[in-house]
């Protein structure tokens, strides 16, 4: 694909997301937490303005799905941006002053990557109790790595290169030369995993969210949804389909993203 | 006369060998001297003990480099970095990675002009656009807003000499700035920093391999090899009437437009080997 498309075809949806976030009380046709024992689990079509149909409290699942939506953009923009703030500076530092800095990093690294990532934010925000900031702060806590191990990496091959050592023969100092020199240089590549951490949040999201550990059980969330119609799947298949399909859309679209963005930036990277 | 730097028996070396045994050399206000010597003889390394940016394998075991009366391998790294850029810069030897490939021309070269002499955004622009046009490169305002994968290595080379000089400094140290450069455009080059150095008195030390580049454009030369001084003199004297074996050879060694039909010989192995014998590698 066009690195052009992905990158129009990617941001639009999201772009798409955040309008459908924002608007969500005018958007929806029912309040997502209104019961209807009498039109549980009903069929896309069949009850009047239930167009995606009922759960099994015959709560409207386009409106959940609307609701939904806010969760996840919340948890994806939030956790990922800190997720990389974290991690890009923790990167930027090791790879560019080396020594001690170094190694101290690079260890913790080390001994992040070695706990199932899965598993240890299930065991956070079991610790931390329920709730979206618990959620939010364990994808920080645990994700921080992949931003500091390429920053690093991408650090210390810039540092090398002749206009770093140009820049210090002007007698510009050492995090002068971080800030205007080396950053703008990894300014790309910490683009790109941005963009694809935010896909990464929203499932670790749903994720938290299918165990019950994210956000209270009945508010509206895609992985609460999931979790719900895994159980009605042969009565009502709507109920698991359409959160699939919107996270899995959402997914698709950051990833696109990124992979448009690292596709579009890496010209610029070549000399 | 009296020298503006001042290196007096420099020695550096890196973990496993020695490269520089004891350097002593002077360079006088206003002239332009030649670093010369093959690939190893340490003359780049010189030029960049000077600067401060040696790179981390290497470290300085014996020596002073005096400038202004301040032994620059002692000073502070903070005062030192007060005189790089101001007093002393540099033209680095490969334009095509010695400028930022992220950030504008413009912002590049007016660093310099915000950080050190103060001036606002504006004024830095306005002087940047000057000194553009004293290197001679067209249409500086669109220059101003490329990035430097735009330009050809002939123009980035012209930005950087353009930076090492927009803060008058008192001493340039050219790394080997042509290089990396097309014959023709290194003649273009050569031509500009000559002008550029006498228009503003600037001391030049000019690190190269190659004789033609000195002949052209050096006032004074140095002939090291191996990390010692072999002979030091008048450019004239010297390739005229060369005093070291080293130096003759390297003279037949080296293509002359006046003598077309005269073959080139390499620098004979016997010879080498008594270098390596005296200077003890």
């Amino acid at each position: 694909m066009p690195r052009d498309l992905r990158i129009w075809l990617g941001g639009g949806f999201i772009l798409f997301l955040i309008v459908v976030a924002i608007f969500a009380p005018l958007l929806a046709p029912f309040d997502p937490l209104e019961q209807d024992l009498m039109a549980a689990t009903a069929a896309p079509g069949v009850e009047p303005g239930h167009w995606l149909g009922t759960d099994s409290l015959g709560r409207d699942v386009l409106s959940r799905l609307i609701y939904g939506t806010r969760i996840a953009l919340t948890v994806a923009f939030v956790a990922a941006t800190l997720a990389c703030l974290l991690g890009t500076t923790l990167g930027l530092l090791a790879g560019y002053y080396r020594g001690w800095v170094d190694a101290g990093v690079s260890r913790l690294v080390d001994i992040w990557m070695a706990f199932p990532p899965v598993l240890l934010s299930i065991l956070l925000v079991a610790v931390l109790g329920a709730g979206l900031t618990s959620v939010i702060i364990a994808i920080v806590v645990i994700d921080w790595t992949r931003f500091a191990r390429v920053v690093r990496a991408e650090t210390l091959q810039q540092a090398r290169l002749e206009y770093a050592e140009a820049a210090s023969a002007l007698g510009m100092g050492r995090g002068a030369i971080l800030l205007r020199e080396v950053l703008p240089n990894v300014l790309p590549v910490v683009l790109v995993l941005l963009s694809l951490e935010m896909g990464i949040a929203v499932i670790v999201e749903a994720i938290l969210s299918f165990v019950g550990l994210s956000v209270s059980t009945d508010a509206p969330t895609w992985g609460g949804m999931i979790a719900e119609g895994r159980q009605i799947i042969y009565q009502a298949w709507w109920v698991l389909v359409f959160p699939l399909a919107s996270l899995f859309l959402t997914v698709l679209a950051f990833n696109q993203l990124g992979d448009g963005l690292r596709q579009w930036l890496d010209p610029m990277l070549k000399r | 006369m009296s020298p503006v730097i001042d290196i007096r028996n420099l020695s550096a070396r890196t973990a496993v060998s020695p490269i520089l045994r004891g350097v002593s050399l002077s360079v006088n206000a206003g002239e332009v001297m030649a670093l010369v010597g093959e690939s190893g003889a340490g003359k780049s390394t010189i030029a960049k003990a000077v600067l401060g940016i040696l790179p981390a394998g290497i470290r300085v075991t014996a020596g002073n480099i005096l400038f202004e009366g301040a032994d620059l391998l002692t000073l502070p790294p903070a005062k030192l970095r007060d005189l790089l850029g101001v007093r002393i810069a540099l033209i680095p030897q490969d334009p095509l990675t010695s400028l930022n490939p992220a950030r504008r021309i413009g912002d590049q070269l007016t660093d310099g002009l915000r950080l050190r002499a103060g001036l606002t955004r504006k004024q830095a622009l306005d002087k940047a656009l000057d000194l553009l046009n004293d290197v001679h490169i067209r249409e500086p305002e669109r220059v101003l807003k490329r990035y430097p994968h735009e330009l050809s290595g002939g123009m980035r080379q012209r930005v950087l000499i353009a930076q090492a000089f927009s803060l008058k400094p008192h001493v340039i140290i050219a790394d080997e700035p042509t290089t990396a450069l097309d014959v023709t455009v290194q003649k273009q080059v050569l031509r500009l920093i000559r002008d550029m150095q006498r228009e503003h008195g600037t001391t030049l030390l000019f690190v190269t391999h190659d004789l033609g580049v000195v002949a052209q454009i050096c006032d004074r030369m140095t002939v090291l090899y191996g990390g010692k001084v072999l002979e030091e003199g008048a450019t004239a004297d010297i390739l005229a009437n060369p005093q070291s074996a080293y130096t003759k050879a390297l003279l037949a060694a080296s293509p002359r437009y006046d003598k077309p039909e005269q073959s080139l010989k390499p620098v004979p192995e016997a010879l080498i080997a008594e270098l390596k014998r005296e200077i003890g590698a």
